[in-house]
């Protein structure tokens, strides 16, 4: 056994340490709830932040592994969310169990936010840098907009939708009969949503997220996306055909925002569209950047400290936000000096796995 | 008319966009960084304006100020909220930014937005969340064919103001020894720090130049639309960095042309298709540009080398 | 291998320190939560701990700080009295964000709320409400008028201090019909904003079944509320004479102003969102001159309750108070009435006030700032019956027209 996890390689040893620790961590939390040692913040706190870990270990796969800086990924996420939404509240008579239907829910949120993931990734993969940042912002844009006019029922009739462009159509242009229930209301989102997501769910989703991930980063593909990141041309020249290991990556990301997306729509009464704007792809972003590129189990930490952050610093009242952004500004400064860095690689070995800096 | 009124409507606004997006160009150009706190400057820009004009108004002019009067208080507020702009971003570009040179560029992006995120907040702090009603810097309009065509006189300044500005960036950038240096750095800092320019100083004077135009930008986006809170400049900081990829980042034309086109398909769609998806509209008209012109309407394409 | 090792346990006693860390945090707002209240609720020992909820930051700060501050006014009255009756104000941050205000809300219940008053916003309140309708946790909400806030999942304990989206609405559109019976009308309206949304969808309905006449309507968002000139224009092309405004009066303000530009003068109509231009800050009043709006409450009207409101919140806050504030004034004194009214004491857990408070509301009838001098009752809805009143601006005051 022993000379079996020496001739491990480090990378396995890491992936088996990541999930090592989600299992452990969800142990540790589950038993202190259930011997009633975890208040409401921290409780109520589980979910999101699941599907918060999820979204960055997804985007880390864009950003640190494909290489491509991505601004919308919260556009997936919201596809996710409403996709899993309409599935969970219109199959809310046929099928009673709330297990199936979450299971059921993020299968359909990652099922249509691939989909929307391939629609958005043969433009955008076409361009580099800068230019494909912008256009992934303005995707996650048109999709906060789209779903902001997007109008959904279902009554024994089934679906009912309507896209409410000009603003003259109303809940009542859907004309649902007297037991349709009214799942999407345009701008106000859906509203008394079953919520059905559940800590234990989240650390499966958590998990799946992690097997994919890893195995696919580990996998010939894996191998093939990384090296389009380090050199397109050279990987080009072998015969690595770019478009379709590009894809592959970001829908696979898409998919599993989507995934994280349905998670954290369902644990809400109310989600609305505009929570899945910019800022929100930014504050997913910064997870991944904090946690390091390419660095999945840094991914995962930055994810619950800076989720946490903001929340414990409400003793600070007003300043909570300022002192958030002085906390932001500091640790990149501190994380990119060289002498910080110096001291952390002498704690840390080195990692190989860069970023796309430069 | 009502379509010649949407165009001027969509130039000025279009205007302001640019004039933003030449400090995010100029910035990216050199730094090669997306300073996203760029939008945030805008606001802290029309706040200086703000108080000024509000102190003059309070204890230096009397009831009835001359127009004189007023003007001149008009221009010493836009050029100390210059002033106080330009050592804002020299400031955040010596602390936040310069310890960042050699890190990865989205190592920078993150500070942006943190700084971003300081800026917004100690403005509220400072400032209070309650919006405030800005004083437009020159008010009434001009009035053609027998009234069916009117066009404010901020939004003639805004036009006006934005070719001043840009003609001048390219004079600058042309002819003068520090536009020179700047162009140098953009193009390979290595080799220009070995040609013995100050890169350093170069850098710290792009942010000054675009922080200083982020002020001029920041007051006339508040005497056009005239609600200011410390929010104020996230929207238009993004939409102008959408003009500055537009147009094709770096090159101060394009900056330029991509505002101009931008606030005129805004103001068009809005008109025209549907103000629910004037956003989308806008975004999607820059997806099709994108993919047509890789590198943006005016960019220059660089081809890679192995 | 026992680096890596070294590391997993840094990672994990980094969560597991955090955890603690929200543990924490909880018990210190708590202590910043009582150290504004202490001088007071110090006298009697117990007392009820009530919660807000509303955005202390962020876009919509100024409804949420000016919501606290009033509750806080209030409060401190009543404790001032001295009677058994004691509360003990806790507030916390929502940002208007709906996930947000569950965390919020979650460091409240840690905090032993009793009571919650809020949330300040609708969208915050649709998440909030399921949740404190499960932990039966009676909430009257200030200022969060959107219908689905007392009607979501069925719940009994939620009740509103201002009026409905709908109601207001349909109000609207019957003064604007018996006042202006040929009115070409324009709806310029926010629709990324529920309250926006819900006023206008029931105005545009009541005025279709009286054959209203509306000639234009245009919509902004979030990210648009800035600029006016397009549908201004628009408006004005299609010939309309009465612009309704259901909105707040920050982008009104902007349309005002922007109108006058224009030279595009029609007679412009808001709703309580519109409350509080006058007094926005150098917003010139004399483009408000012959707006409309219908509010339940002026912060220049001369009754003794809004004078010494008014002056208590310029004197402790520099500042003239919006309508919102004067809903939490009133949600906190109406609160005051029902704990009278159902002799629930603080000792009690939350389940038992709730199901006390919600038998003795549909009975109160209350007197306040937003009740125009009469009174308010509720349904067992949780909706709120007050007579709204239309005035009309004149020299940079309220009048009644």
């Amino acid at each position: 056994m022993k000379s079996y996890f020496k001739n491990m390689k480090t990378i396995t040893k890491v992936d088996y340490a990541t999930y090592l620790g989600v299992i452990l961590a969800f142990i540790v939390v589950s038993i202190c709830q259930s011997q009633g040692l975890v208040n409401r913040s921290v409780s109520g706190m589980l979910v999101p932040i699941c599907a918060y870990v999820c979204m960055s270990i997804s985007l880390n796969l864009t950003v640190g592994i494909l290489g491509e800086l991505s601004l919308g990924h919260a556009g997936f996420m919201s596809v996710g969310a409403f996709s899993g939404i309409i599935a969970a509240m219109s199959l809310q008579s046929a099928i009673p169990n709330d297990l199936v239907r979450m299971v059921l829910a993020l299968v359909v949120g990652a099922f249509f936010a691939a989909i929307v993931g391939f629609i958005v990734g043969i433009p955008v993969l076409r361009l580099r840098g800068d230019y494909l940042a912008i256009v992934t912002l303005a995707f996650g844009e048109i999709i906060k907009d789209l779903i902001n006019c997007l109008l959904v029922g279902w009554d024994e009739n089934g679906l009912h939708i309507a896209l409410n462009v000009d603003g003259t159509k109303s809940m009542s242009s859907l004309g649902l009969s007297e037991n349709g229930i009214e799942i999407i209301k345009g701008a106000q989102g859906a509203t008394g949503n079953a919520r059905i997501a559940t800590f234990t769910m989240g650390f499966v989703l958590i998990m799946i997220t992690l097997i994919v991930v890893l195995n696919l980063i580990r996998s010939r593909t894996g191998r093939a996306v990384m090296a389009i990141r380090d050199n397109r041309i050279a990987a080009e020249s072998v015969g690595i055909n770019v478009t379709k290991y590009k894809l592959i990556a970001f829908v696979t990301s898409a998919a599993l925002a989507g995934a994280a997306g349905a998670l954290f729509g369902l644990n809400y009464s109310n989600v609305t569209a505009v929570q899945f704007d910019f800022n929100t792809s930014i504050l997913v972003l910064v997870y991944v950047v904090l946690g390091g590129l390419g660095n999945i189990w840094g991914s995962i930490i930055a994810t619950v400290v800076l989720y946490v952050l903001p929340e414990a610093l409400r003793q600070f009242s007003d300043y909570r936000m300022l002192v958030y952004a002085i906390v932001l500004i500091l640790v990149m400064l501190a994380t990119n000096n060289p002498q910080v860095r110096t001291l952390l690689g002498r704690i840390i070995p080195r990692r190989k796995g860069a970023a796309i800096d430069e | 008319m009502e379509f010649l009124s949407y165009l001027i409507t969509g130039i000025s606004l279009g205007s302001i966009y640019a004039i933003i997006a030449l400090g995010y160009t100029m910035v990216y150009g050199i730094a090669k960084m997306l300073n996203f706190a760029h939008g945030d400057v805008i606001m802290v820009g029309a706040y200086v304006s703000f108080y000024v004009t509000m102190f003059a108004g309070n204890s230096l002019l009397g009831d009835a100020p001359s127009a004189l009067a007023t003007g001149a208080v008009a221009l010493v507020s836009v050029l100390l909220a210059m002033a106080v702009c330009t050592v804002l971003g020299v400031v955040i570009e010596g602390l936040a930014y310069r310890p960042l040179r050699q890190a990865g560029s989205l190592a920078v992006l993150i500070t942006a937005i943190g700084v971003s995120y300081f800026l917004q907040n100690a403005a509220q702090l400072l400032f209070g969340a309650n919006p405030v009603n800005f004083t437009p810097v020159v008010s009434g309009q001009l009035t053609l064919f027998g009234g069916q065509l009117r066009i404010s006189y901020v939004a003639l300044l805004t036009i006006v103001a934005c070719v001043v500005i840009m003609l001048g960036l390219t004079t600058f950038t042309g002819k003068s020894k520090m536009g020179k240096a700047m162009r140098a750095c953009s193009e390979d800092r290595g080799a220009a720090q070995l040609m013995g320019i100050n890169v350093n100083a170069t850098i710290s004077m792009t942010f000054a130049i675009g922080s200083a135009l982020a002020a001029i930008a920041g007051v006339l986006l508040c005497s056009y639309s005239p609600v200011l809170q410390p929010t104020t400049g996230s929207m238009p900081g993004i939409k102008a960095f959408t003009a500055a990829v537009f147009g094709g980042i770096g090159s101060i034309p394009g900056a330029f042309l991509g505002g101009l086109l931008l606030g005129v398909i805004e103001a068009m769609a809005q008109a025209y298709i549907s103000t629910q998806l004037s956003n989308s509209i806008l975004f999607a008209v820059l997806i099709v540009v994108l993919l047509v012109k890789p590198s943006g309407l005016l960019g220059k394409y660089v081809p890679e080398k192995v | 291998m026992k680096k890596k090792l070294l590391a997993l346990a840094l990672a994990l006693t980094m969560a597991l320190s955090l955890a603690a860390c929200g543990g924490d945090s909880g018990s210190n707002a708590d202590s910043t939560g009582e150290a504004g209240t202490e001088e007071n609720s110090g006298a009697s020992g117990t007392a009820f701990k009530v919660g807000v909820i509303g955005p202390m930051t962020g876009g919509a700060a100024i409804y949420g700080t000016c919501v606290a501050n009033s509750a806080q006014i209030a409060v401190d009255e009543i404790n001032a009295l001295g009677g058994d009756i004691q509360f003990d104000l806790m507030v916390e941050d929502d940002v208007n964000d709906a996930e947000t205000s569950l965390n919020a809300y979650n460091a409240l219940m840690d905090d032993g709320m009793q009571i919650l008053v809020g949330t300040v916003t609708t969208t915050p309140a649709l998440n909030v409400v399921p949740q404190a309708y499960e932990d039966r946790v009676f909430t009257i909400t200030p200022s969060a008028s959107g219908d689905d806030v007392i009607s979501i999942d069925n719940n009994d304990n939620v009740f509103q201090i201002c009026f409905t989206d709908s109601n207001q609405g349909s109000r609207s559109a019957q003064y604007i019909n018996e006042h202006f019976p040929d009115a070409k009308i324009a709806i310029i309206y926010k629709n990324d904003d529920q309250y926006s949304i819900g006023i206008r969808d029931n105005f545009k309905s009541e005025a279709d079944a009286r054959g209203m006449s509306i000639v234009y309507e245009g919509t902004f968002t979030e990210a648009s509320q800035t600029d006016f000139n397009v549908q201004l224009a628009a408006a004005q092309s299609a010939g309309a004479d009465l612009l309704f405004l259901p909105i707040y009066y920050t982008p009104a303000s902007v349309i005002l102003t922007q109108a006058n530009a224009m030279g595009y003068a029609p007679t412009f109509f808001g709703v309580d969102g519109m409350d509080g231009i006058l007094t926005a800050k150098n917003f010139d009043p004399s483009l408000a001159e012959g707006v409309y709006l219908l509010t339940p409450f002026s912060a220049d009207a001369q009754d003794k309750m809004t004078q010494n409101f008014v002056s208590k919140y310029q004197e402790a806050y520099g500042e003239i108070p919006n309508q919102f504030g004067a809903d939490a004034y009133d949600a906190i004194y109406t609160l005051y009435q029902a704990i009278q009214a159902a002799g629930v004491t603080a000792d009690m857990s939350n389940e038992e006030i709730c199901d006390a408070l919600i038998e003795v509301m549909p009975t109160l009838a209350v007197t306040g700032l937003t009740s125009a001098g009469s009174e308010m009752t509720w349904d067992a809805s949780g909706a709120v019956s007050k007579d709204p009143t239309a005035v009309i601006i004149e020299n940079g005051t309220y009048v009644t027209p």
